[in-house]
């Protein structure tokens, strides 16, 4: 299966669908540093994985998912949450690249510039969840 | 406040950012790996490393381990929920969550403890 780029998608995303995840990526990310501030590193180091964005990315998939099948006659509720739970399984495959990008951030931050680890562990998480991806049908 | 404020900026950002990835890639599995991308680590690390040093972030970042094993086990958890009985969404990713939360302290309490 190939992968696609599709840039018409970004049409049909109203403003309000990107204020609220702008809005929990923001809040999470205020709230790690308040967990910080009060429970030590970590501790909030927990929250630097938490599932921010997925709810609101599932449910959006669910309901374009929905719409399209809609457009053309179709009722689509069972398909969007089909298309839901594909995207929970690249999320599940996504977080094992999750894993791999702390550990080499853990294990090469004191040692290394942090511009560079923070790049290289970034396409460590790339390079990981793709293979993970890619091999899926294996598992 | 200024820094609160900043951070608010930076991860609202770094999180949309990933998410319009997310967004415009087909298929939806292959979509799906920006949901699990690492877009609140990097505003927040960015913003320790700055701020507390590298040491710091480091100790942030293996924590971070655990929190990303606890978001496997709440995406798969998810995946099969929503392919068995076929809910919405939005009443299983948030119904979920507090497996991510007890999964996380539950390995963190076991492994980590001690360095807190």
């Amino acid at each position: 299966m190939t992968i696609e780029v599709n840039l018409s998608v970004l049409k049909g995303i109203k403003a309000h669908e990107y204020a609220v995840r702008f809005l929990f990526g923001g809040l999470i990310t205020l709230l790690a540093g308040l967990i910080a501030k009060r429970f030590g590193p970590s501790v909030a180091g927990l929250f630097l994985a938490f599932p921010a964005i997925f709810p609101a990315s599932a449910t959006l998939i669910e309901k374009h998912e929905k719409q399209s099948k809609q457009r053309i006659g179709f009722d689509g509720t069972m398909r969007g949450r089909a298309a839901a739970a594909l995207d929970a399984t690249g999320a599940a495959m996504g977080s094992i690249g999750l894993v791999a990008f702390a550990a080499a951030i853990w294990t090469a931050l004191p040692k290394h510039p942090a511009v560079l680890v923070l790049s290289v562990a970034t396409l460590l998480w790339l390079a990981v969840s793709t293979t993970l991806w890619h091999f899926r049908k294996l598992f | 406040m200024k820094e609160l404020l900043f951070r608010f900026l930076i991860g609202g950002i770094a999180v949309s950012c990933f998410a319009v990835l997310g967004d415009i890639f087909r298929p939806k599995t292959f979509a799906g790996l920006f949901g699990a991308a690492p877009s609140v680590a990097l505003a927040t690390l960015g913003l320790t490393i700055v701020a507390n040093g590298k040491l710091y972030a480091s100790i942030e970042a293996r924590s971070m381990v655990v929190g990303a094993i606890a978001f496997f086990l709440y995406a798969v958890a998810t995946s099969w929920t929503l392919m068995r009985f076929r809910p919405r969404a939005l009443t299983v990713t948030v119904a979920l969550l507090p497996l991510w939360l007890v999964s996380a302290l539950s390995i963190w309490f076991l492994c980590l403890r001690h360095t807190a």
